[in-house]
């Protein structure tokens, strides 16, 4: 073989290797995309069913519950146009409040309740999680068109 | 008084970069001898009045001037003085003060340590960091001024974030910075070869020492951060990948195929274009992370857009860089030539495949962290990506760098035969597939992904063993040389190239334990209750009140047993720090050499009990010291005694007769 040659099949190899990588890397992108809804949203049906997607907006008043361990806990998120009822079994962030922003990640369960995985509070005193301020943003915007 | 001083100083070192990049730049390329002698000395003006001017700031933080804005958003009288110490370059302003002080300090380094350069290859190099500083300076006056007063003062501070009351905070921001700027070392050195056309081996040699101690306090600078996520949020994870983690952690990877790439150009003149390239992505990518931390972006898309003024001046220095040098490089690039040809089966392959590997995976990490930022910027709906995705992507790309890492370094130059290599690493790759499969068993479990990760921590180990040997032995062939001297004549580069592939055999093995055997029960305890995670028992013996210099609490006394006998005694606190009104989580962690015992409280219930998390972390600190051992692995490779030599070559006479 020439130089040239191996050479040459020195970038294939190289380009081929990248070229795999690439759609790999796009193949496990697109399957990782997780969604994100207001409740107005999940209430309307607009999410997809048996598949892991994020809610947020405010923790209502009052909706705070916990089970019997100790453990498991119950709130619902709104919006303030919507309200979706949330189960979370573990320890809530340390910013977690009744009427404070929270964001959660997991899926809606048969009876409509969505079973949360992972639940995320703002990290500091300054801001509200990002998410959050979003789904309150639209439920705003949806109301002054209604009026 | 002090601030004003010193936002004078740092006006003054503004006008001195200006002065340097000109002088530098035009005295380099027209030649004038005695305007390239402006930028040695102007280095160091620049180092002298950046670090005065940080003085004044830690002076007006450790002495609690609150008519300082800075001050009054980020401190408070009752936080301790080392906090008030961090809290300096805790904010916004502060640390992009840090990050002009580094920049300056590099550049100081630069001028010191480099005599063996030519002058006008010096003046450029300076040239192009004074560019980069006059961008710096100019954003922390016009945006970001850290000295503003604040009418009229404030009583008191409204605190440092308690999330950032920690020791490890406060070194965590100044290694990730060094690491950070200290890519626009390699970076001035790439557009310096770029306009002089100087890009030859002995360019490589130069830009090695100075990219391998960034690499170092960026490994380092992250480890921090991860040890800090870990014990300091309170829920035992050490990476998330936040997009603030991606952000340092893609010049890392980037940085990292880099200094393979330089080691390329320098023993064998090839992969030049793409050793330049590299270090202005490498650059690029810190400046980017900047962009990205520092503009709000994170935060929201839409807090970005209402208040532009930072974001758009970081963006837009963002694209000025990128886009002068990549136009640089694409009209210069072409005339740097190729070097040494190389066959199929060589080290120079290895590496290329490494260098190609590391940059899909800084680039998947790009895709991943910029991506929702474009959809949400465009309006095109919120999503989140997270860590299945890394995971998914990361796992199959590093595995085969990893396998290479075992090859590359044994192979030859330029050609080395595969039958040479096989007979070589057989009894490696035999003995690691045989403990890898087996070794599961004895832990708790056989599982794939257990087995997997110990195959490559040993066949990484048992490779670097088996290189190690062959070097000894040609040694020892060669002029019947004993093993000890062997050791000792074996040059400091070497052993760094095998203590960074150690740390990262360290480092994976405490990934794969931690991933694989870790257990985790969240329970719920009143007073002399117990919960058993493994081989311990743990008994909340008592609750009692906590009062700190700026937080009230609790401490729950946690007794350890094992077989029935106490063996210790763990403390973990929820704290609310009073000036901000914020709850926190003080894990108690028992470290331990192949594991760690997490404690954290989590809520108080009604009834007086708490929830309780506790976590068994198997083999968890191999992260952190896999990461040192990387680390350390850097410092080694630049003490070699080859780059000393250098400088002393070609130092003055009469400096040499001093030193021998």
């Amino acid at each position: 073989m020439k130089p040239r040659h191996k050479r040459l099949i020195l970038v294939v190899v190289a380009l081929a290797l990248l070229g795999l990588g690439a759609t790999f890397v796009l193949k496990a992108f697109r399957s990782n995309l997780v969604f994100f809804y207001t409740p107005t949203e999940v209430f309307a049906g607009q999410v997809p069913q048996g598949q892991a997607f994020r809610i947020g907006g405010m923790v209502l008043e009052d909706s705070l519950q916990r089970n019997e361990d100790g453990v498991t806990v119950r709130f619902a998120v709104t919006d303030t146009i919507e309200d979706v009822p949330v189960q979370f079994t573990g320890i809530l962030p340390d910013l977690f409040q009744e009427g404070k922003g929270v964001v959660a990640q997991g899926r809606i369960n048969m009876e409509g309740m969505f079973v949360a995985d992972q639940v995320l509070a703002k990290h500091d005193e300054n801001y509200m999680p990002p998410e959050a301020a979003e789904a309150l943003e639209r439920a705003m915007k949806i109301k002054m068109e209604t009026e | 008084m002090v601030p004003e001083i010193g936002h004078f100083a740092v006006i003054l070192a503004l006008c001195v970069a200006m002065a340097q990049a000109f002088f530098s730049l035009v005295g380099a390329t027209r030649g004038y001898v005695n305007w390239m002698a402006v930028s040695r000395p102007s280095a160091y003006i620049l180092f002298f009045l950046t670090s005065f001017g940080f003085c004044c700031l830690v002076i007006s933080f450790l002495t609690n001037d609150f008519s300082v804005l800075n001050v009054a958003s980020n401190s408070n009288s009752q936080l301790p003085w080392p906090y008030r110490l961090a809290a300096s370059w805790g904010s916004h302003e502060g640390s992009l003060l840090l990050w002009v002080l580094m920049l300056s300090g590099w550049m100081a380094a630069v001028a010191r340590f480099s005599k063996g350069l030519p002058n006008d290859m010096l003046s450029l190099i300076l040239g192009v960091m004074a560019l980069v500083a006059i961008g710096f300076y100019s954003f922390l006056l016009l945006t970001s001024n850290p000295f503003d007063r604040l009418l009229p003062p404030a009583m008191d501070g409204r605190d440092l974030n308690p999330l950032l009351q920690d020791p490890g905070m406060v070194i965590h921001p100044p290694m990730l910075y060094m690491g950070y700027v200290g890519f626009s070392v390699v970076f001035a050195f790439a557009i310096a070869a770029l306009i002089s056309g100087r890009l030859d081996t002995t360019w490589a040699r130069w830009s090695r020492p100075w990219t391998t101690i960034a690499w170092a306090f960026l490994t380092i600078g992250i480890a921090l951060g991860s040890w800090w996520a870990y014990y300091e949020l309170g829920w035992g994870g050490w990476w998330f990948w936040d997009p603030v983690e991606n952000a340092s952690f893609m010049p890392w990877l980037c940085g990292t195929a880099l200094m393979h790439s330089l080691l390329v150009t320098e023993k064998r003149g090839s992969f030049k274009v793409w050793t330049v390239l590299l270090a202005i992505i490498t650059f690029s990518l810190s400046l980017l992370g900047t962009f990205l931390v520092r503009s709000g972006v994170l935060t929201s898309v839409h807090a970005f857009a209402t208040d532009p003024e930072r974001g758009v001046f970081i963006l837009g220095f963002l694209v000025f860089v990128v886009g002068a040098s990549l136009i640089l490089f694409a009209w210069r690039a072409p005339k740097v030539g190729l070097g040494g040809r190389f066959d199929l089966v060589s080290r120079e392959s290895a590496l290329l495949a490494n260098n190609v590997l590391l940059v899909v995976a800084a680039a998947s990490v790009l895709l991943g962290t910029l991506y929702p930022l474009f959809l949400d910027a465009l309006g095109l709906g919120k999503i989140s990506v997270g860590p299945p995705y890394f995971d998914a992507v990361f796992i199959p790309i590093m595995a085969p760098a990893m396998f290479l890492m075992g090859i590359g370094p044994i192979s030859r130059w330029k050609k080395s035969s595969v039958p040479d290599l096989a007979a070589k690493l057989k009894w490696a790759f035999v003995i690691s597939i045989i403990s890898a499969s087996i070794l599961p068993f004895t832990m708790g479990g056989w599982s794939l992904f257990v087995s997997f990760g110990l195959l490559l921590a040993l066949w990484i180990t048992l490779a670097g063993l088996v290189n190690l040997w062959t070097r000894l032995e040609q040694m020892s062939k060669g002029d019947g040389r004993t093993l000890w001297t062997s050791l000792l004549s074996l040059p400091n580069s070497y052993y760094g190239m095998l203590c960074a592939h150690l740390g990262v055999a360290v480092f994976v093995v405490g990934v794969t334990l931690v991933g694989g055997y870790e257990v985790e029960k969240d329970v719920k305890m009143s007073l002399g209750n117990t919960v058993t995670i493994g081989d311990y028992t743990i008994r909340l013996d008592a609750l009692e009140e906590l009062e700190g210099p700026n937080y009230t609490g609790v401490e729950g006394t946690m007794t350890i047993l094992v077989d029935g006998e106490e063996v210790d005694q763990m403390f973990p606190q929820k704290r609310l720090y009073t000036v901000q009104q914020m709850a926190m989580t003080e894990a108690a962690i028992d470290t331990g050499f192949t594991r760690d015992l997490y404690i954290s409280l989590g809520e108080p219930l009604s009834d007086g009990s708490w929830v309780v998390r506790v976590y068994l972390k198997p083999f968890v600190d191999w992260i952190w010291g896999g990461a040192f051992l990387m680390a350390l692995g850097g410092v080694l490779a630049v003490s070699d005694r080859r780059y000393r030599k250098a400088s002393e070559v070609s130092s003055s006479p009469e400096e040499v007769t001093t030193s021998t």
